[in-house]
């Protein structure tokens, strides 16, 4: 699907039916020319080669999935079964626990316990038609909450990833544009970001955040993209700076130097879109990483805090380290959270990689 | 290339300085530290005053937190950490330097042998995955790197744990010996073999983490080499594909590979945070962790700096390693 030579996009999408359009030249005389050929835009030729690999399509499928799933989802939860992500259900249950015991006494009799003890259990509600996923330990709905869990993970990556890339641009267009002093001291600083431990210092700003009293706890999903934004401009900074040194030598730039634009116009007219190709493909590729930065902090506890619902929290129910029970006996609570996780990091790498190969046929990794 | 050395490491002071600033401000903006939960009780059972607090906070130089408080208290530190001293951690209650050095080792053999595995594992299927491109073994592969790069360690780590320690019950949960286990002291072959059993778990999660990426770092640089003229040569001299794959290819391959592999000290020193947390494995990212959350400015001030004179050295190594593997390459 994808050993068909490139760069042959205008000749191969001929049409089978033959176009006859008329022209009329200088002098008058009319002619009718038979195309053969249809001109494509650039854009069109980069989503026919986006569109002809199976994984991009594949990608772009499960990321359709989950958008709908977390963003349509809660609105037609709310119509037909009318509650949120924090509706506390109590589902009466008895769970009954058996524990048996043999063993050999001193007096040479096998004795045999058989103990029973029942519960009343409200919570962790099994799989049923009202609870597709069954409930949680606070008795809400898993299903309904990996919706909600899905609508912060996208909003944060992608607001984050769009903050990233503005600070990137400003950055790295300044410094690869003006060179000398302004690019020594914007690298220098980039290049202490690269060595600053991206997770260490997360957990120090998350912490920070969430042991601040007067900061509201659903304020801290602010804060947390701002940390999240801070860790990542860098490598976007490196990316359109070195592109953009590379661009500045070419003859289309002195061209635009002899028109007298100002350099803001030159920068973000005319360096900063011939960026815009390794920049999107960038940017899908950090939507993954920044869905697993979030996700880990929610698991650590230091994300969105608790009634709200996000995918890290909802696995760390299974961490053994506050008892086995959920991990053994509940995969419905934590294993469809997992499950979403990997279908959206792995969506948006393929899509990633499709675009890539689409927008560069030469850059194919 | 002495004076690009040099040049490299007067650089790598400016970054180190700059990258301690910047985690010093961040941990004493934390509200809380470690000094303030630990006298919270007493503070509120009226044994000790809010006075005995700031006073406690003096002798450790964390009571000021004004802009020039913070500037006296990291200049204390970085004259400090000139000398090798990088403080007593609250934890701990031991010099940060030592905790690090106990610690380190165990997340060292955990992170060198997921290494050395990564390493057999994904080159050999890079090679074979760009050998036979857009075949079968490629998609698979590609895929299933892709899937080992889109998992967070925690949900693959509570996946086996389902699978392995509690459906099967072959593997420990968590730790790193067996609480119910009583070893004589001479008994080392037992207390190796009960560490290793307990590793084998973080050890897996760390492999198929890392698998993806490496192999596909192979498979991308080896294509590019198996397109060069000089394979066609080797081709057209009628060599065994063999010869012209392993011999010809892969050497050239190595330059990148070796660059990207010599970068990785620190994941191989600094620990791996979540998962060692999960497995509850006593190494310096599990230590880490619970100092942060506790707000032990001291060890996590150490701990961040080495791992950030780690990546700094990781990366002067790469360039250097570079220039080993590749006599084209002039640093200048």
């Amino acid at each position: 699907m994808n050993d068909k030579p490139k760069g042959t996009d205008a000749n191969s999408s001929a049409d089978k039916k033959t176009k006859h359009n008329k022209y009329t030249d200088i002098s008058g005389v009319e002619i009718i020319a038979e195309e053969n050929f249809r001109v494509m835009s650039p854009g069109r030729m980069v989503a026919k080669r986006f569109f002809r690999s199976k994984l991009s399509v594949i990608g772009l499928c499960m990321i359709i999935f989950v958008f709908l799933f977390s963003f349509v989802g809660p609105l037609i939860v709310n119509v037909t079964w009318g509650y949120g992500e924090t509706q506390v259900f109590k589902i009466e249950r008895i769970s009954s626990m058996v524990t048996t015991a043999s063993f050999e006494a001193a007096d040479g009799k096998d004795y045999n316990y058989y103990d029973e003890s029942q519960s009343h259990v409200y919570f962790k509600a099994p799989i049923s038609w009202d609870h597709w996923l069954g409930t949680d330990t606070s008795g809400f709905d898993i299903f309904v909450r990996l919706m909600y869990g899905g609508r912060i993970s996208l909003v944060i990556s992608f607001l984050v990833v769009f903050l990233e890339t503005a600070l990137g641009v400003l950055f790295g267009g300044l410094s690869g544009y003006f060179g000398k002093w302004v690019d020594q001291l914007i690298m220098r600083i980039v290049d202490i970001f690269f060595c600053l431990p991206g997770l260490p210092i997360l957990l120090i700003l998350s912490a920070t955040i969430a042991s601040i009293d007067a900061i509201p706890p659903e304020h801290r999903i602010y804060y947390l993209m701002g940390f999240l934004t801070f860790i990542g401009w860098a490598g976007t900074a490196r990316l359109v700076r070195g592109q953009i040194l590379m661009l500045r030598e070419q003859e289309y730039m002195m061209a635009a130097e002899t028109t007298g634009i100002p350099a803001r116009k030159k920068i973000f007219k005319h360096l900063v879109p011939n960026v815009m190709p390794q920049l999107i493909v960038t940017m899908t590729l950090g939507l993954g990483g920044i869905i697993l930065y979030e996700s880990t902090l929610s698991y650590l506890g230091l994300g969105v805090p608790f009634p709200r619902a996000a995918w890290g929290s909802m696995i760390a129910l299974a961490d053994p380290s506050k008892g086995q029970e959920i991990l053994a006996n509940y995969p419905n609570m934590w294993v469809p959270a997992g499950l979403l996780i990997i279908i959206a990091v792995l969506g948006f790498s393929f899509i990633g990689d499709g675009l890539r190969d689409a927008f560069d046929p030469r850059m194919k990794r | 290339m002495w004076k690009y050395i040099g040049k490299r490491l007067l650089l790598a002071i400016v970054i180190l300085i700059g990258v301690s600033i910047m985690i010093y401000a961040l941990s004493m903006l934390m509200p809380t530290d470690y000094i303030d939960r630990q006298t919270a009780p007493a503070v509120a059972n009226g044994t000790m005053t809010l006075d005995d607090v700031t006073r406690l906070k003096e002798i450790y130089g964390l009571a000021d937190k004004s802009f020039f408080g913070i500037v006296k208290s990291y200049s204390t530190w970085l004259v400090g950490a000139f000398t090798g001293d990088l403080g007593y951690s609250f934890l701990f209650g031991r010099p940060v330097s030592t905790v690090i050095n106990e610690y380190m080792w165990t997340s060292f053999i955990l992170a060198f042998i997921a290494f050395i595995l990564e390493t057999g594992i994904s080159i050999p299927m890079g090679i074979r995955a760009a050998v036979n491109q857009y075949g079968g073994y490629d998609y698979t592969v590609s895929v299933l790197a892709m899937i080992g790069t889109a998992l967070p360690s925690f949900f693959l780590a509570a996946l086996l744990m389902n699978v392995f320690c509690i459906q099967l019950g072959w593997l420990p949960l968590q730790g790193l010996t067996s609480a119910t286990k009583i070893f004589a002291a001479d008994a080392h072959m037992e207390i190796f073999l009960d560490k290793a059993w307990h590793l084998i778990l973080p050890i897996t999660v760390l492999v198929l983490l890392g698998v993806g990426g490496l192999m596909r770092y192979t498979r991308t640089n080896m294509l590019e080499v198996m397109n060069s003229d000089y394979i066609r040569t080797a081709r057209a001299k009628g060599l065994p594909e063999h010869t012209v794959v392993y011999k010809h290819a892969f050497r050239n391959t190595l330059i990148p590979l070796v660059t990207m592999l010599s970068g990785s000290l620190p994941g191989l020193f600094g620990g791996a945070m979540i998962t060692e947390t999960v497995f509850a494995v006593p190494g310096i990212g599990y230590i880490a962790l619970r100092a942060t959350m506790q707000g032990d400015i001291p060890f996590i001030m150490g701990y961040n700096m080495f791992l950030a004179i780690l990546t700094v050295i990781g990366m002067l190594i790469s360039d250097l390693m570079y220039m080993v593997v590749d006599p084209r390459v002039k640093l200048k």
